[in-house]
């Protein structure tokens, strides 16, 4: 650096002031939270009741008297406008809004995009519900956290259900959406699937473009081939239209479908979607929980959010949720560290590391690395009379710190050691 | 690849290209007319897509058959072609007849950009996704494959049907002819005692329904999302320049063509399936700019 | 001094000062300063008669090269990179002009689409190679040998497109009233007396399309480094339309044309956004049209007297 000594002690100056100054904060008025979430187009379906979870859990806090009586104030971002035009909306709310506390986002694609701006503004980032993997596993942050689990643990619960479910499979083709999410999501499927299971056949990997509203040809060419059992990690829309398109074809009768993301997407496809489904949430995400489903702070908000919406809430609104306990409970920490001040940005980003805060359903730990550990839950769709979409049953919860890459490993490495002896391991409760 | 595919690929690419045709036979009748390309007609395929789902939603809520989708998706088109179809041209595209051919495509394309933010605004951003009709119709099987009774064979149908009904119009009906004498020489036909601005106004109106109509009949199948005109427009320049801009036959063929080979493409070479309309259509204009069917015109000196 | 001057003055004044009393404004202005350069190579086909709606391709191919440059070897000078962009972008037009140029017209028009969306399409799916359509990152470079903190970083970005953008409007002013730029216009009134007199009108076209390839892929490498994300979005064909859009309603006579659009194009979307969310595209549309009706030769032509610009030609008759 060609810095001239004077330079040198004006930054040094600088620097001395800042940090004298982060230790003394002022307590704000009120707390700005940059949301983003998706707002149009199809992931719309997924983006737009977590903005409402968003809107009644931060009134419910606020209530409460908020964080130390400080209440929060939500501005929304949409993730559908594209990569450019969000990257430049959320500088927008930084730089001009003064926000310094971020939950974003949904789309990995995202996620990978925003986290090195968010460390480069030094704002405190909330992957609140992105999967990922990579973003914390390729670098090193201090301001970006997640607050739930990342595609390693749900793929390997997926696989793992499956494996429960069909255990002589002999075929399978993925169908996932082309982006981050899809691509990292296979890698990490195939290679564990081929780590237990090295016989099993690959016929067919299709990624279709994220957002694409016609599967017909895809459908046309799975059936062609037959595979036994047929993935996607789709979700919101694309995953909505991907059903219906495969149900109106018979393509669901003729192989076992695994989609580890459908819980969102159960209630709004009712009856389309046939008995016999693997289902995901993401999580242990589910308004039948088989340990949470009687626990009031669930109920009251199921509740609540059915008055306000119509629907039952979906993964995507216990991820807000989630993201949301887990900001409160990091500034809790804060303070308590700071002997009641208000804590410096800086200051709750570190103490997001280490957390253990509920949102929900079960409890969430934050390693060191910023990376969250959150069980898993998957079943299989059952038609009842009770309800106007399928249900699940046979659920399995997995817990996370048994199928979670260690801190420091690249998962694509780490799920390939994974051993067969871990499909019996005596944790993994099945519930009827 | 074996036998069965090659059919099965076929089969997908006609119930995909009787869209394509639908959509550039309206842009190259536009042109053939008028000579001026309408950037804003994948609008009107969005929007007969959207009337169409608000229709068909609002009659199954009345508890009606899905049959009736087969009058309500028509129906939808014409709504939607003559209302904004029409409007389009009086209030817009008479006043540009006679301006530099960079703004009449600015203007077209100012159109477009307004009806972008008019779906948004009416019919919000979630996906529209109503199907009953293609439930209703069912299924059949071919080689083992089920399709889906809409888009094998009503899809297909309808462009023929369309395509047969222009033609005989253009041919034997006395509008017709007159629309193909102005399309041949605006000046001369006015002198004639043709009513050019009355023809152009049909013409208009015909070609806006029936970009309506291919969006009110992809509709049922697809999910309806903001963005879907721009993507359609994109395409229906590749079926219009492939083909040769103002010729209906040509257009047909062209759009079977690109239909086909995105089709086959998926079958043999998945990733290069987006490229392959754009493809096409570089190469054809690279090598025979005029479209692969279109006459020699005299030069007007 | 005249009217045009004074706008010009008065732009750059508002791009230097504004950023004073609003710092995050620092990135909006970068990016329509680099609009107003793509805007500026497009108004050079447009003046010889020719639209393009593929531009976007050299926007983002070049935008697409500065971020494999960057990614590849990351100490490389931003300086370097913007020289990258437009060597890039030139490139292209090299190679796409050579053959492109030799169409008239609507054929013109499509072509370059067509091309543009191949591009497009192309990033968008080889996900391994061009992170499909989440895009590229890129970090921030040194610029002029310092390596500088973001709010620096910006402020540096913001003189250099400031001058580049002054610079560069002064140059292609001199092109168009030059022998060459003259000749471009009479491909437009009448190319085959333009052959007759002896002057290629091939070549001419393909200079003024090097050119405005030249500046979009400048203007492809602002948006790379100043975004530190490229996507395959900056080649569809909407944004080609855009660029044209912002031309038209600046008004081709003078260069400061391409910034006033850009300017206003800007202003709407940003106001748009805080006020009538999602309703920019219409207010624009409305705007556009308004302009063909009363003042077809843009913004920039109600600033000078009457038809006093060199390359006005609208009332040619053959």
């Amino acid at each position: 650096m060609k810095m001239s000594v004077l330079s040198r002690l004006l930054v040094g100056a600088l620097s001395v002031l800042v940090a004298a100054g982060a230790l003394a904060q002022v307590k704000p008025a009120e707390l700005k939270v940059g949301i983003t979430t998706f707002l149009s187009g199809p992931a719309s379906v997924f983006g737009v009741p977590a903005k409402v979870a968003a809107e009644l859990y931060i009134e419910q806090i606020n209530a409460a008297g908020g964080i130390n009586g400080v209440k929060l104030v939500p501005s929304f971002i949409d993730e559908g406008v594209g990569a450019d035009k969000l990257l430049s909306e959320y500088r927008r709310v930084v730089q001009e809004g003064g926000t310094r506390v971020m939950l974003a986002g949904i789309s990995s694609g995202n996620c990978n995009i925003i986290a090195p701006v968010a460390e480069d503004l030094k704002v405190l980032n909330i992957m609140w519900d992105c999967g990922t993997e990579k973003v914390l596993e390729d670098k090193r942050y201090r301001y970006v956290t997640r607050t739930q689990a990342n595609a390693t643990t749900e793929m390997v619960a997926s696989v793992l259900y499956l494996l429960k479910t069909r255990p002589d499979m002999k075929s399978i083709a993925v169908m996932n959406q082309d982006y981050a999410w899809g691509r990292d999501s296979w890698e990490l499927f195939r290679n564990t699937l081929l780590a237990l299971k090295p016989d099993v056949k690959i016929v067919a990997e299709l990624f279709p473009k994220f957002g694409a509203t016609d599967y017909s040809t895809e459908i046309s060419r799975l059936q062609a081939l037959r595979p036994e059992v047929i993935l996607s990690t789709a979700w919101g829309g694309d995953l909505d239209t991907f059903v219906r398109q495969a149900a109106q074809r018979g393509l669901m009768k003729s192989s076992l479908f695994i989609l580890p993301l459908a819980e969102s997407s159960l209630e709004r496809l009712g009856t389309t979607l046939p008995d016999g489904v693997i289902v995901g949430a993401r999580g242990d995400h589910y308004f039948l929980h088989p340990q949470q489903k009687d626990d009031p702070k669930l109920k009251n908000f199921v509740q609540k959010f059915r008055e306000n919406t119509g629907s039952y809430p979906i993964y995507s609104v216990y991820h807000m949720v989630q993201g949301l306990d887990g900001l409160v409970a990091g500034y809790q920490k804060a303070i308590k560290a700071n002997k009641g001040q208000w804590p410096s940005t800086e200051q709750v980003a570190d103490a997001m590391r280490g957390l253990e805060f509920r949102g929900l359903t079960n409890v969430v730990k934050i390693r060191e690395d910023g990376q969250g550990l959150e069980d898993q839950l998957l079943g299989l769709t059952k038609k009842t009379p009770e309800y106007k979409f399928p249900i699940l049953e046979k659920i399995v919860i997995y817990p996370a710190e048994l199928i979670t890459t260690p801190v420091g490993q690249k998962s694509p490495e780490w799920v390939k050691t994974i051993k067969p002896e871990l499909l019996s391991n005596p944790r993994f409760k099945q519930y009827n | 690849m074996p036998q069965e595919l090659y059919a099965l690929a076929v089969l997908d690419g006609l119930s995909y290209a009787a869209l394509l045709f639908l959509v550039a036979l309206g842009m190259t009748l536009v042109f053939g007319v008028m000579n001026i390309i309408n950037m804003a007609h994948g609008s009107f395929y969005a929007l007969g897509g959207y009337m169409a789902a608000t229709l068909g939603g609002w009659a199954v809520a009345q508890g009606a058959s899905p049959a009736w989708s087969l009058l309500i998706l028509p129906l939808a088109a014409v709504i939607v072609g003559c209302l904004f179809g029409g409007l389009m041209e009086t209030a817009l595209m008479r006043r540009i007849y006679d301006k530099d051919p960079i703004l009449q495509l600015l203007v077209t394309f100012s159109a477009f950009m307004i009806f972008e933010d008019f779906q948004r605004l009416v019919w919000g951003t979630q996906p529209y996704f109503v199907s009953d009709i293609v439930n209703y119709l069912g299924t059949t099987d071919v080689f083992g494959i089920t399709y889906t009774r809409y888009q094998l064979l009503l899809l297909p149908s309808v462009a023929l049907v369309v395509f047969v009904a222009l033609r005989s119009f253009l041919k034997y009906s006395s509008v017709g002819r007159q629309i193909v004498a102005v399309s041949h020489n605006r000046e001369v036909s006015t002198a004639m005692g043709i009513n050019v601005r009355r023809i152009s106004l049909v013409t208009f109106v015909v070609a806006s329904i029936l970009g309506a109509l291919a969006g009110a009949l992809a509709s049922p199948t697809v999910s309806w999302v903001p963005g879907i005109g721009a993507e359609m427009i994109v395409l229906s320049f590749a079926v219009v320049a492939t083909a040769g801009l103002g010729q209906i036959e040509g257009a047909l063929v062209a759009a079977i063509l690109i239909g086909l080979a995105r089709s086959f493409s998926v079958y043999m070479l998945p990733e290069l399936e987006v490229l392959v309309p754009y493809l096409i259509m570089v190469l054809v204009l690279l090598f025979r700019p005029q479209g692969l069917f279109s006459v020699a015109k005299a030069r007007r000196v | 001094m005249t009217k045009p001057k004074i706008a010009v003055i008065a732009l750059v004044l508002l791009a230097l000062l504004l950023p004073l009393a609003l710092p995050w404004i620092k990135t909006p202005l970068i990016l329509g300063t680099a609009f107003g350069i793509a805007a500026l190579g497009i108004s050079i086909l447009i003046v010889s008669g020719q639209i393009s709606f593929g531009h976007a391709l050299f926007v983002c191919g070049s935008g697409y090269a500065v971020a494999f440059a960057a990614r590849q070897w990351p100490d490389l000078d931003s300086v370097l990179l913007l020289a990258l962009g437009a060597g890039v972008g030139a490139l292209l037009g090299v190679v796409v002009g050579s053959f492109v140029v030799r169409y008239r017209g609507i054929f013109f028009g499509m072509l370059n689409l067509a091309l543009s969306m191949v591009l497009f399409a192309a990033l968008g799916k080889f996900f391994t190679l061009t992170g499909g359509t989440d895009g590229l990152r890129l970090e921030r470079s040194p610029f002029f040998g310092l390596t500088m903190a973001r709010d620096q970083y910006e402020s540096v970005l913001l003189v250099t497109c400031v001058v580049l953008a002054l610079l560069l409007g002064w140059l292609v002013q001199r092109y168009l009233r030059s022998v060459a730029g003259q000749a471009l216009a009479a491909l437009k009134s009448n190319e085959t007396r333009l052959e007759y007199v002896g002057i290629s009108a091939y070549q001419t076209l393909w200079i003024g399309y090097i050119m405005s390839a030249a500046l979009c892929g400048l203007s492809g490498a602002m948006f790379a480094i100043a975004q530190g994300l490229v996507t395959p979005e900056m080649g569809y064909w909407v944004r080609s339309g855009e660029i044209v859009f912002v031309a038209i309603l600046g008004g081709v006579g003078h260069p400061v044309g391409a910034f006033i659009g850009a300017g206003i194009f800007e202003f709407v979307k940003l106001f748009a956004a805080a006020y009538l969310t999602g309703a920019w595209q219409m207010v624009l549309g409305f705007v556009l049209i308004g302009m063909v009706f009363l003042a077809p030769r843009g913004v920039s032509a109600l600033l000078e007297p009457r038809s006093s610009l060199p390359i006005d030609n609208e009332q040619e008759r053959p």
